[in-house]
């Protein structure tokens, strides 16, 4: 027997048997029962090197296509600056650790605090933790903190206009938490003021979450939704995507208790829906009903400035079932992406790109409905993403984007088609689509 | 550990001291040197009702975090703001800096609690 | 190591680009959006050239320890070694280029994979079926708790809101019972730290919903009682959850599915292989008996008879709770782990991690108190030093091993003992490197007798000393913002 991965010649085995004072391997496992014991043959393919396993990749790569995306709808196709998967396999991140041991672990400590700084400034909060699994769960653990933060309300509302992900997990972990989740109507695809005033009446409420970027695009106008919900001792959360926050205004603007949503979109490759990475931000007087790990500054013996996981007491580790969430992690290597992301792009990269995925998404709007095979839905402003009613029925519309190698014109639930345009996309890739969607008949 | 005489002491060591039928609520000595460090204390609002024997809030000190169980039961009508900033008062002087204040329901539930002597016992054997 | 002590913010001046992007050709301008849903103010982001950011975080790494710095003991955190072709993998441009939601028939590379992993689990586990969506181990046993309830409700059995979670359990498992609705009923340890079976008995009854084990425990001590917990649990209408946190010792050697577990998380950054990343991303497929493979959330990967994939969901899953289908990237890894190790090699990593870890508790107990003398499986918990009159801490010994050159154990936990050092070599360091840590452990019980000054002010060699941390937590400083303020 010799592997890669274990270092163990059979006279090492041999002393260590003889130290312990048994005679083979299997003796270690003596006080397992012999009918658990496993002996037959695992049905796992044999050994692979590592040529072997490069082509089994290849070869499950090769079974993919390479699409030009022109979709988000909670995935979004932003550029990554070489910078970041250079500095993120360094090994010193990559291998670590939690930062439990803080002494030798600055470096972790360190990105995870500047992560907290720009999350906080992209979202105008106070503060925020140092990151979880994904924007839907960010969700889910926002409504748990409010249900914490409010104490004895039974339910929660969710805004029609999120992303359909972030309404099915928010109502998941409310179907076993014991929440009632009520649903706030738009109107003409913004979040309606009024139509949540009158689920409030209902009582009983301990917050709502609304986007501030939605499923349909649209940047949403929040006027009068922390008032309303204020006035019942409800908390106002905000779904918003943090790229678009340095250019539109911020849940802390709008006066959120609480923003949340997925950092995606601020660096991190789409691999198929994962890893990415959820934050969860709030203002001050919430934050030991904020779940996960929180880094905080404070000094060494000798004086020396320095990080460390803080306000541990809230966690799990400590509080067990009563704590507000089970998290035990985060996505603390995506949190680095994030940091690499913003240093790089600062407040002037953020705006242009920003300006680029504008301008982009409103040239090929402007150009579809010039075909006169799509109408509009709303009139209201969007920023990347937008939806258009199409006279070319969706699957038809899809395939044939499909076959020249496009993803777009995702279908809504109401039977709308959404489009997405960052960055990346160019001139030339959104006139070739158009070109395919002209040749097509209603 | 110090105990004060003519103060009512729980099993989960909290005092209570009583000015008619207003109950103080602290914690005791014991509890603050058990803890250690005290870095934060959740407290609940005023108006809120507490029973007796439930928790009304927690203290926390880096790496633990310790319930905070009622004595008595009622309404909670004032409490302790200074804490909200200095929680480190709990362990200066855990006797002087009281928590909550509750306008007691059931005064009687006070004959279940501990005097001074009692309590300090009580400390010795656990 | 070296300490360094900027924040990027610090390097920032006004001006300063680190960004190249398209020159903007576009006709449409972000001036057009009404004022009322425009930011007001620019974002206070650093301002930094590229060369600063890759200066600034080159330094931060160097103040970091991982496993390809060093040995990390770390009991119930199974830090092996993280192989380099697992790496390469996931960052395959065919993978990482791909939306999540692209039809099935432009994915059936990912699709094919995701199957496969589920069929390798399940082979691994005796397990019928897998979901890959979770994104953690606590994130395992949320969703493993909600298919346990989804099962007893959708029997119409609504009285069964209650778990068993033995009081030797990672503070996961009480938690995930509470997030999802359910109240906790703690079973005690016998002083062997295995589960009381005369304990349990009488908590059986029809209002729990199942019970949470790990198998070995958090003392790295086998169930041996095992089969009988498990009949005893499915006699009175429970289900057996499995925290795979301490599977590695059984890989290749016993599978969950055989002991009677019915749900199972597994953590692929434990036991198969995937980098900790410094806190995340992980993973936690959860596994489940055949009757309960309705109840996986959705959405789910299905292998046609055509032998093509589809993804799909059904009604009477547990629900969603991921946004899309896990942390696809780790999984790439973790199947790439279990491929290198095939059938041949998967039977030797349980029996070098026992090996290693039984190694290292012979070594020792002379010098430190074991307060359990027998043979464990992955790990093993001291109860501190031998000669405990020298007041030298767990935490002390812990932190010299730092000025050593090794991550410290997991200490104080589990909570049964006072001075918990929880040590889990894993099965991919050489004896060499054992010996080495046993020799520094050896040293370090001598330095406690002969300069114990030394120890409780260590360390002494790290970028950074024993920190403030009651300040931190009494005023709290959490961004820039407050530092630039305080």
């Amino acid at each position: 027997m010799s592997f890669a991965y274990f270092p163990h010649t059979d006279e090492d085995i041999r002393q260590m048997l003889d130290r312990i004072g048994v005679k083979t391997l299997d003796d270690l496992y003596a006080d397992v029962p012999a009918e658990v014991r496993y002996t037959k043959e695992f049905e796992l393919p044999d050994s692979m090197s590592e040529i072997e396993l490069r082509q089994k990749f290849e070869e499950l790569d090769r079974k993919n296509k390479q699409l030009t995306v022109f979709c988000g709808a909670g995935a979004y196709d932003h550029y990554a600056p070489a910078v970041i998967p250079a500095l993120t396999a360094r090994s010193e991140y990559l291998t670590a650790y939690t930062p439990y041991q803080a002494e030798i672990s600055q470096g972790t400590l360190r990105y995870i605090f500047e992560y907290q700084s720009m999350i906080t400034e992209l979202t105008g909060m106070d503060c925020t933790n140092a990151s979880m699994y994904d924007g839907p769960t960010a969700a889910a653990e926002a409504m748990l903190m409010a249900m914490a933060a409010t104490k004895k309300k039974t339910r929660v509302l969710l805004a029609d206009t999120l992303l359909p992900q972030v309404k099915e997990v928010v109502k998941t972990y409310a179907k076993y938490h014991g929440v009632e989740i009520g649903y706030i109507a738009h109107k003409d695809g913004n979040t309606d003021v009024e139509a949540l005033k009158q689920e409030l009446a209902t009582g009983d409420v301990a917050g709502a979450l609304i986007p501030s970027l939605n499923r349909f695009g649209i940047i949403e106008d929040l006027s009068g939704m922390a008032d309303a919900l204020h006035a019942v001792k409800a908390l106002l959360m905000v779904y918003a995507d943090p790229s678009a926050l340095a250019v539109i205004k911020t849940p802390g603007a709008w006066n959120a208790d609480i923003a949340c949503g997925d950092a995606q979109t601020l660096g991190l490759p789409l691999q198929f829906g994962g890893p990415y990475v959820g934050y969860l931000a709030c203002r001050k007087d919430l934050v030991r009903k904020l779940p996960g790990r929180i880094v905080g500054a404070t000094h060494d013996v000798d004086g020396k400035r320095a990080f460390v996981l803080t306000l541990q007491a809230r966690e799990q580790h400590i509080r067990r079932e009563k704590a507000n969430s089970n998290i035990c992690s985060n996505q603390s290597l995506m949190a680095l992406y994030i940091t690499i992301y913003l240093s790089l792009m600062g407040p002037e990269g953020m705006r242009q790109v920003n300006e680029l995925a504008y301008g982009g998404a409103h040239y090929l709007h402007d150009e579809l409905i010039a075909t006169g095979l799509f109408e509009d839905v709303f009139d209201r402003p969007f920023l990347k993403e937008f939806v258009v009613k199409s006279k070319i029925p969706a699957d038809k519309l899809q395939q044939a984007l499909l076959d020249g190698g496009f993803l777009a014109a995702l279908e809504t639930e109401e039977g709308y088609v959404s489009f997405c345009v960052t960055e990346k996309r160019t001139r030339e890739e959104i006139d070739r689509m158009l070109s395919i969607i002209k040749r097509l008949k209603p | 550990m110090k105990t004060i005489e003519g103060l009512y002491y729980s099993e989960s060591h909290e005092w209570v001291k009583t000015e008619g039928d207003m109950a103080i609520i602290g914690i005791t000595d014991y509890a603050q040197h058990a803890m250690g460090d005290i870095v934060y204390v959740d407290m609940p609002e005023v108006d809120d009702e507490v029973n007796a024997e439930e928790e009304f809030g927690a203290v926390e000190s880096v790496k633990a975090a310790s319930d905070l169980i009622s004595p008595v039961s009622g309404t909670v009508v004032e409490v302790n703001e200074a804490l909200e900033d200095e929680s480190g008062l709990l362990n200066q002087d855990p006797y002087e800096n009281w928590i909550i204040k509750v306008q007691m329901s059931q005064p009687d539930e006070l004959d279940k609690l501990m005097n001074a002597t009692d309590y300090a016992a009580f400390c010795e054997n656990q | 190591m070296k300490y360094y002590d900027k924040l990027i913010f610090e390097l920032s001046k006004e001006g300063r680009q680190g960004f190249s992007l398209p020159q903007n050709s576009w006709n449409h301008h972000l001036e057009e959006l009404p004022d009322m849903l425009k930011r007001e103010k620019k974002a206070a982001l650093p301002e930094v050239s590229e060369l600063d950011v890759v200066r600034h975080y080159t330094n931060l790494s160097n103040m970091n320890f991982g496993v390809d710095t060093g040995f990390y003991p770390l009991g119930s955190c199974t830090m092996k070694y993280n192989p380099k072709i697992n790496e390469e993998i996931a960052a395959l441009p065919g993978f990482r280029n791909l939306h999540p939601l692209q039809p099935a028939s432009t994915v059936q590379g990912v699709l094919q994979l995701y199957d496969e992993l589920d069929r390798a689990l399940s082979a691994i586990t005796g397990m019928s079926k897998f979901t890959l969506n979770p994104f953690a181990g606590a994130h395992g046993e949320l969703t493993g708790l909600m298919i346990m309830r989804q099962y007893h409700m959708q029997r119409g059995d609504w009285k069964r809101t209650k778990v068993i979670v033995p009081d030797s359990a990672h503070g996961t498992n009480p938690a995930s019972a509470a997030v999802c609705g359910l109240e906790v009923v703690e079973v005690k340890s016998t002083p062997q730290g295995t589960i009381d079976v005369d304990d349990l008995r009488p908590l059986l009854d029809d209002t729990i919903a199942g019970i949470m084990m790990t198998n070995p425990n958090t003392l790295g001590l086998f169930e041996t009682r095992i089969l009988e917990i498990a009949e005893m649990v499915h006699a009175c209408g429970g289900l057996l959850y499995y925290d795979g946190a301490n599977m590695n010792p059984l890989l290749g050697v016993v599978r969950p599915g055989d002991m009677g577990f019915d749900i199972l998380h597994l953590n692929l950054h434990k036991t198969f292989s995937t980098p900790h990343g410094g806190g995340g991303p992980g993973a936690g497929p959860v596994g489940v008996a055949a009757h309960l493979a309705e109840y996986l959330p959705n959405p789910k990967v299905i292998r046609q008879a055509d032998g093509t994939y589809t993804v799909t969901g059904n009604e009477t899953a547990a629900g969603r709770i991921s946004g899309f289908m896990g942390n696809f990237g780790v999984l790439m890894r973790a199947y790439a782990y279990i491929l290198r190790l095939g059938r041949q090699n998967v039977r030797m990593a349980g029996p070098l991690a026992t090996l290693n870890a039984n190694y290292i508790k012979e070594e020792l107990k002379d010098c430190y108190k074991l307060p359990i003398d027998t043979c464990c499986k992955h790990e093993f918990v001291f109860d501190g030093l031998a000669d405990q009159s020298t007041g030298i801490t767990t935490l002390d010994v812990a932190k010299r091993l730092l000025d050593y050159g090794f991550h410290a154990p997991t200490i104080y936990f589990p909570l049964l003992f006072h001075q918990a050092i929880m040590i889990e070599p894993t099965e991919t360091e050489s004896k060499e490197t054992l010996d080495g840590f046993i020799s520094i452990m050896r040293h370090i019980a001598q330095e406690a007798i002969e300069h114990p000054e030394e120890l409780r002010t260590a360390p002494h060699l790290t970028p950074v000393r024993r920190l403030d941390e009651t300040t931190a937590a009494k005023q709290p400083v959490l961004c820039y913002a407050d530092l630039a303020r305080s």
